[in-house]
């Protein structure tokens, strides 16, 4: 099959290489941070929300495979403008149809991950659950 | 020491004829795999450290099993049982034969070699150590042996030491005349490393542990199957391995015990098959080996691991060995010509039949999700050897794996793989 792998479409390699809203809010509303055992992937966000409880800015720090870091960097690009119960419902083919790729079963996790940590986060910080730190395996 | 030929002194595509599922074609698509896909592939397995194939020879000798006599073994005086028992027993006889051991009493079956370190963890370590003694393990220990002996330490009370691993990629043999004093009870080792393909010194280590009284394992899973071990020439006293690296089937591993040693150890699992007589007050043990063989054996497995040992022998474990090495060489010279790929390891001309490698900038599951649209079956992770993938640096690492049925046209695919993962990725 060669080169233009399917799960890796340029698109995907872009928000790898230069992913969008990488960094650290100065006073966010909450924060929580992640793993993927599996691939050893980790995602931080961190959240300000605006008195009417949307989502005002996102940003992420990370590390880890591509898979991880692209829906990160692209998650992150929607989040803006969504209320906490939109973000809560969100589901994982909601991230899957944002990389618009096949993703393989046993890189679901992968694909996953922001999208878990920014959904406890959210949770934790209304009291709704206690995870110290979100997990995909 | 391994010879580093161009050519291989078997007939790979005879050979490739006895195993069916290197037939396959696999498609690049896993999510929605299908006939006829235009991706669809010959797959090229190089994951077979982790499993290998399966020769005809051995899934007919266990349907054979199942078609022909399936009955449970001993106790039972009617004609299936005394079959089953028989080919049971005997699988142990070939089993020692295999690998030089003295007979049936020192062959114990378990189900994989994983179970074989938690038998004498538990049987002999539980009993045997405490503070002040030392278990003496590598840093390139398999998580088989190291959480195993890690944890009975600590129940114990007893210092785990791990000998180091030089910069490239040996056992440093100084650190083990050091660590292996006096106060050392066990020396548990892996024979060939499953991450970095190091073939350690296995009777040189022994001899350092029996001249301070110590106890030998060795964690034979990945030499076993790849190389011809003799126990005796080692004087190991303990060696682990597992039937489905070796073409033989899942669900049984492998402990040898030297028969003095395991005729001193109580019993891992307690039940039927494992006892003399038993009244409501107290059991005695039955003979070796059946004493560590407590509830229904692995019966059918056991019949595939013959057969799987005689499928071996009649190929010859050197020529697997050389025909091996010489894939490994092979690929360790292809991929160390990219230099933004780095190899783990000894030399090329100096390992066992993988290779581990990281390819700058690019985490092991991108490359191996790359090489499966080449249908090219490759490992990424940490290898169940997270500890020293620490010492490394490295989180995980991707690893191809070679058997006596891959060809150099494999490893080439693999080198061309990675070579568009670079270009994907630059």
């Amino acid at each position: 099959m060669g080169m233009g792998s399917d799960m890796y479409r340029q698109q995907i390699l872009d928000h790898y290489r230069n992913p969008r809203n990488y960094g650290e809010l100065p006073d966010p509303t909450f924060s929580h941070a992640g793993e993927n055992p599996s691939c050893g992937d980790e995602i931080r966000v961190d959240v300000t929300l605006n008195d009417d409880g949307v989502i005002e800015r996102v940003s992420f720090t990370g590390d880890g495979c591509a898979i991880s870091q692209a829906a990160a960097s692209m998650l992150t690009s929607e989040l803006v403008g969504l209320t906490v119960d939109e973000l809560d419902a969100l589901d994982r083919d909601d991230v899957l149809d944002l990389l618009g790729v096949d993703v393989t079963p046993m890189r679901v996790k992968c694909a996953v991950l922001a999208e878990k940590v920014a959904q406890d986060g959210a949770r934790v910080h209304r009291g709704e659950a206690a995870v110290d730190r979100t997990t995909t395996e | 020491m391994a010879t580093h030929e161009q050519t291989s002194p078997l007939d790979v595509e005879a050979l490739r004829a006895e195993f069916p599922v290197l037939e396959r074609r696999v498609g690049g698509d896993v999510t929605s795999p299908g006939e006829g896909e235009d991706d669809d592939q010959p797959l090229v397995y190089l994951d077979n450290a982790a499993t290998s194939q399966t020769p005809r020879a051995v899934v007919e000798s266990m349907s054979d099993y199942y078609y022909s006599y399936n009955a449970n073994v001993h106790r039972g005086i009617h004609h299936l049982s005394q079959e089953a028992s028989v080919a049971y027993e005997e699988a142990h006889d070939r089993v020692a034969e295999f690998i030089g051991a003295e007979g049936r009493e020192e062959i114990v079956f378990v189900k994989n070699a994983t179970e074989a370190e938690n038998l004498v963890a538990y049987a002999w370590g539980l009993s045997e150590l405490g503070p002040g003694d030392k278990v003496v393990l590598t840093q390139m220990e398999h998580h088989a042996s190291l959480v195993t002996w890690q944890q009975i330490a600590k129940q114990t009370g007893a210092e785990v030491e791990y000998l180091r691993v030089t910069e490239d990629g040996y056992l440093d043999m100084d650190h083990a005349r050091e660590a292996i004093d006096e106060s050392t009870e066990m020396v548990s080792f892996v024979h060939v490393s499953n991450a970095l393909g190091t073939i350690n010194p296995a009777a040189e280590l022994a001899d350092l542990a029996h001249e301070v009284g110590a106890y030998v394992f060795v964690d034979g899973a990945q030499s076993v199957p790849t190389r011809p071990l003799d126990v005796g020439e080692i004087d190991c006293d303990f060696l682990a391995f597992s039937g489905h690296k070796m073409c033989g089937p899942t669900g049984i591993g492998v402990l040898y015990g030297k028969e003095a040693i395991l005729e001193e150890m109580d019993p891992y699992l307690y039940g039927g098959e494992m006892i003399r007589s038993v009244d409501y007050e107290d059991s005695t043990w039955e003979e070796l080996p059946w004493k560590f063989e407590a509830g229904t054996p692995p019966i059918a497995e056991a019949v595939g691991l013959h057969a799987a040992c005689d499928y071996l022998d009649d190929i010859g474990l050197e020529r697997v060995q050389d025909h091996e090495e010489m894939l490994a060489g092979y690929a360790y010279d292809r991929l160390t010509e990219f230099d933004d790929v780095t190899v783990y390891g000894p030399p090329g001309d100096d390992r066992g039949a993988l290779v581990g490698f990281n390819l700058d900038g690019v985490h092991a599951h991108d490359l191996s999700s790359i090489c499966n649209d080449y249908a090219v079956a490759i490992r990424a992770g940490d290898h169940c050897t997270q500890p020293l993938h620490d010492t490394l640096g490295a989180a995980a690492s991707a690893r191809a794996s070679f058997y006596l049925y891959n060809t150099r046209e494999e490893v080439d695919a693999l080198v061309e793989a990675v070579d568009d993962a670079r270009q994907l990725f630059a």
